[in-house]
């Protein structure tokens, strides 16, 4: 095998800091760092088939499989189930989809791209803006998914369009407040297969404790004051508000709470945790 | 400050880190000229990584100051960042990326545009053999694609000075070649250039100096010529052509050197010698005996030796340097 060197003869290439590259330099370098790194988040997610499986097949199988398995047995037609459980299957899906971001960022930090990173004279908060910025694009999707899936099989918004662009914008204000509980866990456990697991842990009960699937005076009471409580409850309770009509004040209301409170409370956690081990 | 800090591009002093109960650098020094080589040298846990994750600003030192082409390390990060380019076990690519789409984001995160970061990701693909496999994911690399494609990766901002934390470590004696002639074809283009290894012969083949790391201190330090004069005498090594001389060349040794030769081979004979022209007396003393030999060498002492000497204890990379006596 011949050397690298035989190749291509001296490598000018190398040459430190000789050729001017100030004519190709960009004029917002942290902008142009957010849009790259973000491309980065969407082409590793096109990449991983679970990933993208994720925010488009996993959501629409929940979707076909609990409508028509349990439609007729839940509220006596597919079709009136649907129209309660979409919105359901939508908490559930950004609920799900928020582990992503944690267990991307603990792969980063454990596989050691972060610390290419680091070795960059960037922001050091620009590759955790890029995944951010590249979650939002994944909850567009899988927005998008679940809609069309639901409107081929026969899901109608009894409101507005506007309104679900309310609930669109809902659902992604909501992750957007979740994802620090998911940033802070990936950035203190010690892999990426942890990370998912203390999530799941921890989302299970969230949404399955909900009004998810099934409404709430089904319930024996001890499990309704669960499910009350739950975030989750309130953020399905304000989108069937904003896709088939019925109360949106009061369940908005507390699912704003809900997130100002998360929001409050783990993005400092998250960014001190990211700082000091990124 | 000292008057030569302007040659230093490394120039680090009395670096300190605890993790926990682990001292991982009880006061290092470490200097390193424009456009030389360091080796820094030492077995696994010696602190080797801890200095040079502190050099390339990713881990702050708990004291000590370190300065890469004049710029501190902790209060000019982004100047040194401009200056680095790191490659490791720990700075590594994104698997999920293909070759060329981690050349473009690192070309873009240093402020290329994208066109300019794609031209400079060809220009190092191609200069790294990797042109054919560009379009695939990283993690269908082998294990030299993928040093190949680190180490291009820490090229791309064209650094002044690079730091490579233990490059061949698990490369193939072939893979081992070609990087060496990287990093010797980097130093020939005026970069500085830290090579942390365990592998004495690495360090012998491309450190102009060598600091010498155990237990988080510099136990020694110098030119590998220094280093191995360190641990004092020179080997002659003589082989008659006729084992019957054995005995009389025995002798002949004996007197030359003071002590009883040592007889490692059937018919290999070497004693340690204090000064060069014992080397002299000899050839001249086996002429007069008329007594022809096949062998006959002056040699330093190995780096595993200097190793050992420094320590107390051996290196474990001696799997590695057999291969040159093979």
């Amino acid at each position: 095998m011949t050397t690298i060197i035989e190749k291509s003869g001296k490598p000018t290439a190398t040459t430190p800091r000789s050729t001017s590259v100030a004519a190709d330099q960009v004029r917002f370098p942290t902008l142009h760092h957010i849009f790259a790194l973000t491309k980065r988040g969407l082409l590793k997610t096109m990449r991983t088939p679970e990933a993208l499986i994720d925010v488009t097949i996993q959501p629409i199988i929940f979707l076909l499989l609990f409508t028509y398995l349990f439609g007729g047995a839940m509220m006596g037609s597919t079709a009136d189930y649907l129209q309660f459980l979409l919105p359901g299957i939508y908490v559930q899906s950004i609920l799900f989809s928020a582990v992503a971001i944690g267990v991307n960022l603990n792969q980063d930090v454990t596989k050691g791209v972060t610390d290419r990173f680091r070795s960059l004279p960037i922001s050091r908060s620009a590759p955790l803006i890029g995944a951010v910025t590249s979650d939002v694009l994944r909850y567009l999707v899988l927005s998008a998914s679940l809609l069309i899936t639901g409107f081929i099989m026969g899901f109608r918004v009894e409101t507005s369009i506007w309104a679900m662009f309310g609930a669109v914008a809902l659902a992604i204000g909501f992750s957007l407040c979740l994802c620090w509980v998911s940033v802070f866990v990936g950035m203190l456990a010690r892999s990426p297969g942890a990370v998912q697991g203390i999530l799941f842990l921890a989302i299970f009960p969230l949404t399955f404790g909900s009004n998810v699937f099934v409404q709430t005076d089904t319930m024996p009471g001890w499990l309704q004051a669960f499910v009350k409580v739950n975030p989750a409850t309130s953020l399905a309770d304000a989108t069937r508000g904003l896709l088939s009509g019925g109360p949106v004040a009061s369940p908005l209301l507390y699912c704003l709470l809900w997130m100002a409170g998360l929001l409050a409370v783990f993005f400092p956690l998250a960014v001190r945790a990211y700082r000091r081990r990124v | 400050m000292n008057t030569t800090s302007t040659d230093l591009a490394i120039d680090a002093q009395g670096l300190t880190k605890r993790f926990g109960d682990t001292q991982a650098l009880a006061g290092i020094d470490l200097s390193a000229r424009r456009g030389t080589v360091l080796g820094v040298l030492g077995p696994n846990g010696a602190g080797k990584t801890t200095a040079v994750r502190i050099l390339a600003t990713l881990l702050r030192p708990d004291s000590g100051t370190a300065r890469i082409h004049g710029f501190d390390v902790q209060k000019q990060a982004t100047q040194v960042r401009q200056n680095i380019g790191l490659t490791g076990q720990y700075a590594s690519v994104d698997e999920d990326l293909t070759g060329m789409e981690n050349l473009i984001l690192i070309g873009q995160l240093l402020n290329l545009r994208t066109s300019a970061a794609r031209t400079r990701a060809n220009e190092l693909l191609s200069w790294f053999d990797l042109t054919a496999a560009a379009g695939r994911p990283a993690k269908t690399y082998s294990g030299g694609m993928r040093r190949r494609l680190d180490l291009a990766a820490s090229l791309v901002g064209r650094p002044s000075v690079i730091f490579l934390d233990e490059p061949t470590t698990g490369l193939d004696p072939s893979k081992r070649e070609e990087m060496w002639d990287v990093v010797r074809s980097l130093v020939d283009d005026g970069s500085t250039v830290l090579l942390t290894t365990q592998y004495l012969d690495e360090a012998e083949a491309l450190a102009d100096d060598i600091s010498v790391i155990d237990h988080g201190r510099v136990i020694a330090s110098g030119t590998p010529d220094e280093l191995k004069r360190v641990v004092g005498g020179q080997t002659l090594l003589v082989r008659p052509t006729d084992l019957d001389n054995v005995p009389q060349v025995t002798e002949i040794l004996a007197r030359i050197a003071g002590e009883q030769p040592a007889s490692t081979r059937t018919g290999v004979l070497q004693v340690g010698v204090k000064d060069d022209a014992a080397m002299h007396t000899l050839v001249t003393e086996l002429a007069l005996a008329r007594i022809s030999v096949t062998e006959l060498s002056l040699r330093l002492p190995s780096l595993d030796e200097v190793f050992f000497a420094l320590t107390g204890k051996p290196t474990g990379s001696a799997d590695i340097t057999e291969g040159d006596a093979a």
